[in-house]
């Protein structure tokens, strides 16, 4: 038999007003109409969100898991990238 | 508070139980739906329908227990009264069917709880309109979901569209029942139903269009369970549903 899916979404959700969303997982839709249900549905049944996001999983462009080190790797000697390198005077708060 | 219980009338909690019985039972039907939907997300969202309308008859036992004071709670009303102790109105006892014929069930009947709940929301009792109030929030996803389904299905394939028209000439005459006239309506807990038909009609026709299907003409079939007399079906349904209490009286999980 023919079996066809529906394409998948990838399914963010903002937990709080103020916070990101986050991506907690996904879901398979028709639509994108559907693909919000479902993922209502699915992810906010413990008053887990305030708001949801869905983006088809093929619309998005992820790097390359066998380009890890050229891609990341580089910034692993570099900790002075970080503020934390710096000492800070005493009269900066809440840095 | 404590007075206007007092003097409710026994039709005060007749009907409570109608709409309590009526979200109980559909409740349990789309509970039979749990592991077996067409994916896994329908599976899951008519499983979310399903709680949304125990709790909804939770909180109507809970309260007519309370107008009652006979000492009777949510476990008394859904698993101590047989069959036609039960006011349900028919077409949520029905057998599921396949998803179509579930999906229009929903349709139709969760539609006629809108007009319901938003009735009752200017109810004098502040418990139950409350109740109408959180409820209504619940139909409208529950309105919203079975809508877009109706529209899917019956505006989809050559199957899914003579599937659901089947469902809507089964199912149809057994909605006269929501409006049909009876003495309990005089109940000062809210408003008669025959009030709602044209709401309800209002509500449902858009969508049936949208999905190309045909509303079938008007027969003088009326079902009659909001009187306690039921089809066939809700005996089994009871039988499965209430056989913990039943087998092990007042036993606790």
């Amino acid at each position: 038999m023919d079996r066809k899916e529906w394409p998948l979404w990838e399914v963010f959700i903002r937990s709080r007003n103020g916070l990101d969303h986050k991506h907690c997982g996904s879901v398979h839709a028709a639509d994108a109409s559907m693909a919000l249900k479902n993922a209502r549905d699915v992810f906010t049944r413990r008053m887990e969100g305030v708001s949801v996001w869905v983006v088809r999983a093929g619309d998005i462009v992820a790097s390359d898991p066998d380009a890890k080190p050229e891609m990341f790797d580089p910034a692993e000697d570099k900790i002075y990238r970080h503020p934390t390198f710096y000492t800070l005077p005493d009269e900066v708060n809440h840095m | 508070m404590v007075a206007s219980i007092s003097v409710a009338s026994e039709a005060h909690l007749e009907y409570v139980l109608r709409i309590a019985d009526s979200s109980l039972i559909l409740g349990h039907r789309l509970s039979e739906w749990c592991g077996h939907g067409p994916v896994l997300e329908e599976d899951i969202a008519l499983t979310n329908v399903a709680l949304d309308l125990i709790g909804q008859a939770r909180s109507l036992y809970a309260y007519g227990g309370a107008l009652e004071s006979k000492g009777r709670g949510e476990d008394q009303f859904a698993f101590e009264r047989n069959e036609s102790e039960f006011r349900n109105v028919t077409i949520v006892e029905l057998p599921n069917g396949d998803y179509g014929f579930t999906i229009m069930r929903n349709f139709l009947f969760t539609a006629f709880q809108g007009e319901l709940w938003a009735a009752l929301q200017g109810s004098a009792e502040s418990q139950l309109s409350e109740i109408a109030r959180k409820s209504l929030t619940e139909t409208r996803y529950h309105v919203q979901h079975a809508s877009d389904w109706v529209i899917r299905l019956g505006d989809g394939t050559d199957e899914s569209h003579a599937r659901m028209q089947r469902a809507l000439d089964a199912l149809w005459p057994y909605t006269a029942e929501f409006f049909s006239a009876s003495e309990i309506d005089d109940a000062d807990a809210g408003p008669a139903w025959s009030m709602l038909e044209s709401g309800w009609l209002s509500a449902v026709r858009p969508v049936l269009d949208v999905a190309t299907l045909q509303i079938p003409a008007p027969t003088s079939f009326l079902s009659r369970g909001k009187e306690g007399i039921h089809s066939e079906h809700l005996t089994a349904l009871l039988a499965e549903m209430q056989y913990l209490q039943r087998a092990y009286p007042n036993c606790g999980w």
